[in-house]
């Protein structure tokens, strides 16, 4: 009886942590290092998720995290299954047509990935001829299609970035197109990204790639969109941004 | 709806300026596939059925495994499995092979149909009539003949109800392809599912597109059924 007791406290427990006011709910999809991912204890880590902490600490609400396919994200923000998304979803005109964002949260650049010594340089005339993986619905895909897609480039758009890096390292790809970060992460940084680096320059397309990244809100919700923006603010001016943003990236990622 | 249509019709239905099509890319994977399905089976059948139990075996056992696996992982194991593989990687002519995504799509379901088609051509070779055989054995036809101008084509128009079924569950399974970045109907959806956000239209008029065809399929094996089979009615 007593150690039942003891088993209810325990599962009240985090009840009576509750902060003040209703949970704020973030949509993330959580495969996406060092922005979003799991850790083998299940448990969420990284660059957002630290965030979107230290956002609702701000606003003294509890964060709720719902995992969610990036590709339904916009359609269960609108469905209520959660009220922001927060996964590094960039700020695009499409999607602006559809929900709203917060301001801007950091703003990674898109790099091509080849084989270590390559000569390839993210142009339509340094890649005719070869194939391209890139992911299916992002950006890059947009960019490299619009870009290249036509000049004679063979883009090869992927389900996800586990396949692409696959056939990268086996040979199917001549490179890959992504966000550098994601890049370095899920694969540079690995024992199986030995001998692969970055080819070229950043590319650079505010038109495709929009202003960065932003928090997803509905766009009816615009007082939460006001306070959002504002605690922003606030993790900017005492610092927490920054000390977050050194914990995972050696350069600075902070909209301009 | 209509929007979604105009902007992206040319890519589900025709061309999308620089590929193939959804639709062109789902019907080649369907005919391709189907018929060297079809092929291999009719020979492999009449072996699971009639040849000695050391050539019948190989064939009972790899509708066993073909059956018994689904279809996505046989597709992961042609496609990224062999691929990891230096021996495949090396050799030129397997390689040149598998490098292609289509090429890998093609061969797995082939294999994956080919494996379900033995098995129905050969249910169908236990029940033939006897009368069918003894007639043509009395007519005097040798042992090939009566195999060529008798049992295959009754195994076949036999086969028809339950063969067109098989097609089109082929027709659903080429959806599986994109996994293997071979751009069919399904990943056009996605692409509009990415650009516009209105999930429930573009799977919507993916399905409807995979309707049509179905429905198609079954036009088209209803009119064969009822020339070929009219001796039944």
């Amino acid at each position: 009886m007593k150690r039942c007791l003891i088993g209810l406290m325990l599962a009240a427990s985090p009840l009576i942590t509750w902060g003040a006011g209703e949970p704020l709910r973030f949509g993330v999809d959580p495969t996406y290092p060092p922005f979003e991912s799991k850790q083998p204890d299940g448990s969420l880590t990284g660059f957002d998720i630290e965030l979107g902490e230290s956002l609702c600490s701000e606003l003294q609400r509890r964060c709720v995290w719902v995992e969610n396919a990036f590709d339904g994200m916009v359609s269960a923000l609108k469905g209520k299954k959660f009220d922001a998304i927060l996964s590094a979803l960039s700020i695009t005109e499409a999607r602006k047509a559809e929900i709203a964002f917060s301001n801007t949260l950091y703003d990674t650049p898109a790099r091509l990935v080849a084989p270590e010594g390559s000569p390839l340089q993210p142009t339509a005339e340094s890649l005719r001829g070869k194939r391209i993986g890139v992911q299916q619905g992002s950006v890059f895909e947009v960019y490299a299609k619009r870009m290249w897609g036509l000049k004679g480039v063979e883009v090869v758009p992927y389900q996800s970035s586990d396949l692409t890096y696959s056939d990268l390292i086996n040979g199917r790809l001549d490179a890959a197109f992504d966000d550098a970060i994601a890049v370095s992460e899920g694969l540079l940084k690995k024992p199986m990204g030995k001998g692969f680096g970055y080819a070229g320059e950043v590319v650079k397309s505010p038109e495709i790639f929009g202003p960065g990244t932003g928090i997803g809100l509905r766009k009816s919700d615009t007082a939460l969109a006001g306070e959002i923006n504002q605690a922003l603010e606030r993790i900017h001016q005492n610092g927490t941004y920054d000390r977050i943003a050194r914990k995972y990236f050696d350069f600075d990622i902070s909209p301009k | 709806m209509i929007e979604i249509l105009k902007e992206f019709g040319p890519n589900f239905l025709w061309s999308d300026g620089y590929r193939w099509s959804g639709l062109a890319v789902t019907l080649w994977l369907l005919v391709t596939s189907a018929v060297l399905g079809l092929c291999a089976a009719i020979p492999l059948a009449l072996v699971r059925t009639y040849g000695n139990r050391w050539l019948a075996l190989p064939v009972q056992l790899y509708t066993l495994v073909f059956r018994g696996t689904p279809l996505f992982v046989q597709l992961l194991i042609i496609y990224s499995g062999l691929a990891s593989l230096s021996l495949i990687r090396e050799s030129p002519s397997l390689w040149w092979f598998f490098r292609d995504g289509m090429h890998c799509v093609i061969l797995a379901l082939a294999l994956n149909t080919c494996a379900y088609t033995i098995e129905i051509l050969a249910g169908v070779l236990r029940t033939t009539p006897r009368g069918e055989i003894e007639a043509a054995l009395a007519l005097g036809m040798t042992r090939s003949q009566v195999f060529i101008l008798v049992l295959i084509p009754s195994m076949l128009r036999r086969a028809l109800p339950a063969y067109s079924n098989e097609v089109i569950f082929v027709l659903h399974a080429t959806a599986i392809a994109f996994t293997a970045t071979v751009p069919d109907i399904l990943k056009i959806a996605a692409d509009v599912n990415a650009a516009t956000f209105k999930t429930f239209q573009a799977y919507g008029i993916a399905a409807l597109l995979y309707m049509v065809l179905a429905c198609a399929l079954v036009g088209v094996f209803r009119l064969a059924e009822r020339r070929l089979l009219a001796y039944q009615r």
